[in-house]
C-alpha cells in the first residue's frame, strides 16, 4: 500500500473539521474494540460479578479462575479436559496443512507462470474457482472418501481436507507473484544451465519470501478459524479448537458460565490475533491478493 | 528445459486433488441430488424430483428469505461503512496504522469467536440491554436475538463488525491508486473536499466496489459458522440460512438427497457471482502465459 494520501488539508483556521474527524474515528474505534474489551474484562470476573453487575465495568475481584477452567477443567468431550487438548489438535492440524499447501501453491505458481502448460489458463481458472465454492457441495463425498481412507474422525483427515482446499489460494498467491517476476533473471539463470528445480529453489523461492509469509499467514488464519470441516469430519478425540469452543459455549446443561466462555473464546482467538499483531502488513497483503487488480 | 514433462508432473498432484475433491465431488453431489439418498448416499435415482421437494419446503423458503435479508443488509452496510472508514483513514490522520489495525482486527478472528462474543453482548439478560438498564435507562430494550422476527438482524450486526475493516482495506487500496493529477485539477477548480469525493474520487473506485461485492456476496452465501455460534439458527428456525438447512437435512434429518440439492443451489448462487470475476482473471492470465 503506498502512502500518498488523496486529500491534503489546508493548515489554517480553527480546524473544527479535524476535531470532528477524530471524534468520529475514536467513536468507531471504540465500537470496534468493545467486543474484545468485554470478552477480556469479563473473562477475569467471578460469575457472580457478571450476573450482579454490568458487562463493561472493571472486575472488583479479578480472578484467573475462568481461564483455568476454560483451559484445563471444563467439560467438553467425554472427560473434563478443558480446551487444552483441542488447542493441541488445532496446531497438529494447522502446521502440516499450511506447510504442504504452501509448498504445492509455490510449485504450481512457478509452473503456471514460467512454463508452457497445455490448458494452463483453464487449469488456473478451475483452481481459482475452487477457492470460492461453498464447502457444503463437497461435504458428503468427502465424508465418504475419508471413511474409505480410514481417516474419518481424525486429525489426519482434517490435515488432508485443509491441504486440498488450501491449494487454490496458494496457487493464486504465488501465480500472481511469479507472473510479475523479472523475466531477464529467469532467462539468464536458464542460460547458465539452471534446471527446473535449481531455478525454483535457488532463484524463484528465495525471491518470493514475502509471498511465502503472506501465504502461510493466510492459510494459518483460515485453517485455524475453520469450523465447518472440523464440525463435519472430527470426533471428540480430534475436534479442532473452534468446534470445542462451540461445544463449550452451546452446551445447554447447567449454569451458563459466561466468564469461562469469554476466556475460552479469547484462548481460541489468541493465536490468530498474535499473528495479526506481529505481522499485520502481511495479513493485509493476504487479504488483498487477488482482490484489487488493474 | 530438457525435461518437458517435469512441469506437468509437478502440477499433477494438485490437478488430481482439485480435480477429484472439487470437481469430482461437485459432480457426485449433483448426482446425489437426483437420487433417493436418505441417511447414506445411494446411487438409486429417486422417482420424484428432490428439487421440487426442496422448493416446496417451508424451511428452505425461510432459509432463502433470510439469506436475502441478511446478504442485502450485510453487503450494503459493510460497503458503506468500509468506504466511510477508508475515507476517514485517508485524511492524513495521526496514528493511521493504529486505526487501520483496530478496524481490521476482527478479520483475524474465527466466526465462532465473534459469534460467542456477540451472543452474550446481545443477550438481554447480561448484555447491552441489562448494562444500559443498570446505567439508568430502565426502559431500554434490545432483545432482537431472542425475537424470531428480528434475530436475523443480529447476524448482520456481528457479520458487519467482522468484515467492514476488510472492505476498508480494499477501498483504501483503491483510494491510494487514484491519479493525483485529476485531483489537483479538481482542487484548482476550487471544488470542496466532499464534492471531490462525490464527483471525482468515488466514481473512480469501481474496481474496489466490484471486489468487495464479489467477496462479501460469496461470504454471505457461505455464512454458516457465525449463525451457529451466535444463534444456533434460532430462536426456533428464525435465523436458518441455506448453509444451515443443508447441514440439518443432510446430517440430522436423514434427507441427504434434499441436502445435496440445496448445496447445488448454493453453488449456483456463488457461481453467478464469482464466474465473471474468474473469467476476467483468466483473460488477464493469457497475457502472462510464457
Amino acid at each position: 500500500m503506498s502512502t500518498t494520501p488523496v486529500m491534503s488539508h489546508k493548515p489554517r483556521g480553527i480546524k473544527w473539521d479535524r476535531v470532528a474527524l477524530y471524534a468520529v474515528l475514536l467513536l468507531l474505534a471504540f465500537m470496534f474494540l468493545m467486543p474484545i474489551y468485554v470478552m477480556l474484562i469479563n473473562s477475569i470476573k467471578p460469575l457472580a460479578e457478571i450476573r450482579g453487575g454490568n458487562l463493561v465495568s472493571f472486575p472488583l475481584e479479578p480472578t484467573l479462575e475462568p481461564w483455568l477452567q476454560a483451559w484445563s477443567l471444563a467439560q467438553i468431550g467425554v472427560e473434563a479436559t478443558g480446551l487444552k487438548p483441542y488447542f493441541a489438535n488445532s496446531f497438529l492440524m494447522v502446521i502440516p496443512a499450511v506447510l504442504i499447501s504452501t509448498a504445492l501453491g509455490a510449485l504450481n505458481g512457478y509452473v503456471l507462470t514460467q512454463f508452457k502448460v497445455k490448458g494452463g489458463t483453464l487449469i488456473f481458472g478451475l483452481v481459482l474457482f475452487s477457492v470460492f465454492i461453498p464447502f457444503q457441495i463437497v461435504l458428503i463425498p468427502m465424508a465418504r472418501l475419508l471413511g474409505e481412507l480410514g481417516i474419518a474422525g481424525s486429525v489426519k483427515g482434517l490435515i488432508l481436507v485443509h491441504t486440498i482446499y488450501g491449494i487454490g489460494f496458494g496457487t493464486l498467491f504465488f501465480r500472481n507473484f511469479y507472473a510479475a517476476f523479472p523475466q531477464e533473471l529467469v532467462k539468464s539463470a536458464r542460460m547458465d544451465g539452471a534446471g527446473f528445480f535449481v531455478l525454483f529453489w535457488r532463484l524463484m523461492l528465495p525471491a518470493s519470501l514475502p509471498i511465502v509469509v503472506v501465504n502461510i499467514i493466510w492459510q494459518f488464519t483460515n485453517i485455524w478459524n475453520d469450523f465447518l470441516f472440523g464440525a463435519s469430519f472430527s470426533d471428540y478425540t480430534s475436534y479442532p479448537l473452534t468446534v470445542a469452543l462451540n461445544n463449550l459455549v452451546s452446551s445447554s446443561t447447567g449454569v451458563k458460565e459466561y466468564n469461562v466462555h469469554f476466556a475460552g473464546a479469547f484462548i481460541a482467538a489468541l493465536p490468530t490475533l498474535v499473528v495479526y499483531i506481529v505481522s499485520g502488513k502481511y495479513f493485509v497483503r493476504g487479504l488483498m491478493a487477488g482482490s484489487v487488480k488493474g | 528445459m530438457k525435461n518437458r514433462w517435469l512441469p506437468a508432473l509437478v502440477l499433477s498432484p494438485s490437478i488430481i486433488m482439485v480435480g477429484i475433491c472439487v470437481y469430482g465431488f461437485i459432480a457426485f453431489t449433483f448426482y446425489l441430488s437426483f437420487t433417493a439418498s436418505t441417511i447414506l448416499p445411494t446411487m438409486t435415482l429417486a422417482t420424484e424430483s428432490n428439487y421440487e421437494r426442496l422448493f416446496s419446503l417451508r424451511n428452505f423458503f425461510l432459509s432463502v428469505k433470510n439469506l436475502g435479508v441478511f446478504s442485502v443488509l450485510y453487503i450494503v452496510i459493510s460497503m458503506l461503512l468500509g468506504m466511510f472508514l477508508a475515507i476517514l483513514i485517508d485524511q492524513r490522520i495521526r496514528a493511521e496504522s493504529l486505526f487501520r489495525s483496530i478496524f481490521l482486527y476482527p478479520m483475524a478472528l474465527s466466526f465462532i469467536v465473534t459469534g460467542t462474543a456477540w451472543k452474550w453482548l446481545l443477550d438481554p439478560s447480561i448484555g447491552f440491554e441489562r448494562t444500559m438498564r443498570l446505567m439508568g435507562f430502565e426502559n431500554f430494550v434490545f432483545d432482537w436475538i431472542k425475537d424470531g422476527e428480528m434475530a436475523i438482524y443480529t447476524v448482520v450486526i456481528a457479520a458487519v463488525w467482522q468484515t467492514s475493516g476488510f472492505v476498508m482495506a480494499l477501498f483504501l487500496a483503491g483510494l491510494r491508486g487514484i491519479d493525483g493529477e485529476v485531483l489537483n485539477a479538481a482542487r484548482v477548480d476550487g471544488a470542496k473536499n466532499w464534492r471531490i469525493y462525490w464527483r471525482v474520487i468515488i466514481p473512480q473506485l469501481g474496481p474496489s466496489f466490484i471486489s468487495s461485492f464479489v467477496i462479501l456476496a460469496h461470504m454471505a452465501i457461505k455464512s454458516y459458522d457465525l449463525v451457529i455460534a451466535l444463534t444456533g439458527g434460532g430462536p426456533g428456525r428464525a435465523t436458518w440460512l441455506p448453509s444451515v438447512f443443508m447441514y440439518q437435512y443432510t446430517f440430522t434429518r436423514n434427507e441427504m438427497a434434499v441436502g445435496a440439492a440445496s448445496a447445488v443451489v448454493m453453488l449456483i448462487g456463488i457461481a453467478i457471482v464469482v464466474i465473471p470475476y474468474v473469467r476476467r482473471e483468466m483473460r488477464l492470465n493469457k497475457g502472462v502465459q510464457p
